[in-house]
């Protein structure tokens, strides 16, 4: 932002004395926003340089990594500052710990949980906001109650009801746990739908379409932006949640989540070892999510803002 | 779910087809030739029969006694050493008894279906209408009654994964499931209100952790909710205004930690206070401390503890309520400021007049959401402190520990599932009572139906 610039900006104003004001209000506000930024990213770039980072453990002397020095047998080594060998290493299997694993486990519950719960919750709200019947109250009622019962205080129960049925430590057992409940969800969805006119429903019934026809032909694709937020958040949910898949997973590392994976990298035993295999590996999986949010991010807001309008 | 159609209230004599399917399901229909209907209804009755006689009796009375026989060691006649003989699993009874409970509830919603669904044909047989075939009952299913098609999925789920474990749960606060108490070698029974007391009044240490723990609840949720609220009004004002350029850049900053998995960077926020973390080492580096002795203890001092994490939320909160807002503020009509503008008002009156009220208006809703999201704020306070510094006069808790990380702990560790249970009680009433005092005031949930 060059003097220039702000002149221009504040070109508009009459008086000297409030150009003077307000060119230093803007000037405030630049330096607090570029705070804000150093604040805001100073953690995630520490992450990205412990994943190239050669010198082991978890805490660097040195914010920007040094060249790594050490003895052995007497004699003095020196390594660069940089290098690829933690992703190498996380790519390796030891330990049980096969990070392609655990991405791969993490990306399937993540689709599949995702189909489900955007299925259930686009479902739940619709009929919540569009249809009327008997138990539409108390059906909203129970929901807002079991929505505040803390959640994994029904873990052990569903840990129980998943090992009677022999599923509990597989991936179907996530699948089910991410998205059974997720009809509840329905607040911010139904914000939505409650926008939606009601005159295009009434339309339609008159040129003969039944209530599955209204729904699937003519509010459907017009949903776009909220179906987009509740499969992000569908989506995203496998990828950080971690204590329900610790929960269920125990220590069956086969069907590991990256949660459990990188969390179980930074047990006392091992975070000398892994800490930065654990930089490597949250690199990877923030990447991907980082990507696909702020690409749809546009939705995410309307999602976000639509909700807090309409409760 | 089943709605009371106009037809039912006409009152007829119940004809004797009717009053059969009273006590054989689907009767009605098949005498009127609903063939699929009736034997569905049938079957489910059939079903439901063999179920309590082969099991669902005898779940309802173990039930009631949680098991009755011990693991113990037998002497049998004809072996040396005595054999060791498994008794009852308390935790299976109850969680047999409640599913079952279930079943009879729907069992009884099915039967009350199969009485009207006869009622219905009867009426249309003497009003000499049309009986619905088979394909008709399913067309409605796509109309009238598409509701139950839409729900019927997401309920069954909703009632497997949410209403079934929380009932259990419930039961479990009044038995005496505790460490003292672990199937499958012990049996546990039932207690009545002896946990609730035990927390509340009887057991000092445990009411002790209880009530410090509630405070601090109560304080994290309060700050916690607030200092990301305003702080990220005022973030979206200062990028929201006019002449502030780069507002996509500043925006996206902020947005990269939402897009960042919360426990990666709780987990990198642990490593950066720690002892000798970044911050630590930088401070040492700069020459403001002298050594790693007399490093800042963020997490071992409770009251530094207490404000890192607050401090660590709005690092993490502060971008949602900012895109939040931003998107009110970019929605408050344009004309309000400049009618506000003509009337000879000044940015602070127009501020305090025109947006705070807006903001305020439109995000009531998420900020008693926030507010009780912030009292189950589990991962937050579990992955950064670990409830730590632990506190000598509490009862496995910590000083950072919220009632839900304690119940966390009680569960994981203890193995104390039924004042688990209890607390998650305890935390339910806490929070409903205050949605009910906020939430059922605001505007949107009372003009729920009125507002679209």
């Amino acid at each position: 932002m060059s003097a220039n610039n702000l002149t221009a900006v504040t070109g508009k104003a009459n008086s000297k004395s409030y150009a003077a004001q307000k060119r230093t209000v803007l000037i405030a506000s630049y330096v607090f926003l570029i705070v804000l930024s150093i604040i805001w990213v100073i953690p995630i770039l520490w992450v990205v340089l412990t994943a190239f980072r050669t010198e082991p453990g978890q805490f660097s002397s040195t914010f920007f990594p040094r060249p790594y020095t050490w003895v052995e047998d007497g004699m003095q080594y020196t390594a660069p500052a940089y290098t690829l060998q933690n992703f190498k290493d996380l790519f390796t299997p030891r330990e049980g710990f096969d990070f392609a694993k655990m991405w791969l486990n993490t990306f399937i519950v993540a689709c599949i949980s995702c189909v489900i719960s955007t299925f259930f919750a686009v479902a739940t709200s619709y009929v919540m906001s569009r249809l009327r019947f008997k138990l539409r109250k108390t059906f909203m009622n129970v929901a807002l109650v079991m929505g505040m019962f803390p959640g994994f205080m029904s873990m052990i129960a569903i840990y129980f009801i998943l090992k009677s049925i022999g599923i509990h430590q597989t991936l179907l057992a996530l699948v089910l746990v991410y998205s059974g409940a997720s009809g509840l969800g329905f607040y911010v969805c139904k914000g939505f739908f409650d926008t939606v006119p009601k005159a295009l429903d009434e339309a339609a019934m008159i040129d003969g379409a039944n209530k599955a026809q209204v729904f699937f032909q003519i509010i459907l694709p017009m949903s776009k932006p909220i179906i987009v937020y509740q499969a992000l958040n569908a989506f995203m949910g496998p990828w950080m949640d971690f204590i329900f898949a610790k929960f269920l997973m125990g220590t069956n590392y086969d069907t590991y989540t990256v949660a459990i994976g990188l969390y179980a990298m930074l047990e006392k035993e091992r975070i000398y070892a892994y800490f930065r295999q654990f930089a490597a590996g949250s690199v990877l999986v923030a990447v991907p999510i980082m990507v696909l949010f702020m690409s749809l991010q546009r939705y995410y807001v309307e999602g976000v803002t639509g909700g807090a309008v309409k409760g | 779910m089943f709605q009371k159609k106009d037809e039912s209230e006409i009152k007829i004599e119940d004809s004797f087809a009717t009053k059969l399917s009273f006590l054989i399901m689907g009767f009605g229909n098949l005498s009127h030739k609903q063939f699929v209907k009736g034997i569905g209804f049938l079957a489910i009755e059939i079903g439901f029969i063999l179920f309590m006689v082969m099991s669902g009796f005898k779940n309802l009375i173990n039930m009631i006694t949680l098991g009755t026989v011990e693991t113990h060691d037998e002497v049998v006649p004809g072996k040396i050493l005595p054999v060791r003989v498994f008794g009852d699993n308390s935790m299976l009874f109850l969680l047999y008894g409640v599913l079952t409970c279930m079943i009879v509830a729907a069992f009884v919603m099915v039967w009350r279906a199969n009485i009207k669904s006869a009622r219905q044909v009867q009426l249309l047989e003497k009003q000499g209408k049309k009986i619905p075939s088979f394909m008709d009952d399913v067309r409605i299913y796509l109309d009238e009654k598409f509701h139950i098609t839409m729900l019927f999925l997401p309920i069954t789920g909703i009632l497997c994964f949410s209403v079934l474990p929380t009932i259990y749960m419930i039961c479990i606060a009044f038995t005496n499931y505790d460490r003292d108490h672990q199937v499958p070698g012990n049996l546990f029974h039932w207690v009545g209100l002896q946990n609730f007391g035990n927390m509340l009044i009887g057991d000092e240490r445990m009411s002790r952790t209880f009530f410090g723990t509630l405070l601090w609840t109560i304080i994290w949720a309060f700050f916690a909710t607030f200092t990301n609220y305003f702080a990220g009004i005022i973030v979206a004002l200062i990028i929201n205004q006019k002449d502030v350029k780069f507002k996509k850049l500043w925006r996206s900053v902020l947005v990269l930690t939402i897009a960042m998995p919360q426990f990666i960077s709780l987990l990198v926020m642990r490593c950066f206070f720690s002892n000798y973390g970044v911050v630590n080492r930088t401070l040492i580096n700069m020459g403001l401390i002298d050594g790693v002795d007399n490093a800042i203890k963020f997490f071992e001092d409770p009251t530094l503890a207490k404000i890192t994490v607050i401090f660590v939320n709005m690092w993490i909160g502060i971008p949602h309520t900012m895109l939040m807002s931003s998107g009110i503020l970019m929605n408050i009509p344009q004309d309000l400021y400049e009618a506000a503008t003509v009337d000879g008002a000044n940015k602070v009156q127009m501020f305090f007049k025109i947006t705070l009220p807006q903001i305020i208006f439109t995000t009531t809703p998420y900020l008693i959401q926030t507010f009780i999201g912030n009292i189950n704020n589990f991962n937050l306070i579990y992955l950064l402190t670990g409830g730590g510094p632990t506190n000598a006069n509490y009862y496995s808790a910590g000083d950072t520990d919220l009632l839900v990380t304690w119940l966390y702990k009680l569960t994981s560790g203890n193995r104390d599932y039924s004042l688990a249970s209890t607390i998650g009680i305890l935390i339910f009433i806490i929070s409903a009572t205050f949605s009910l005092l906020t939430y059922t005031n605001t505007k949107s949930y009372k003009e729920e139906d009125a507002f679209q």
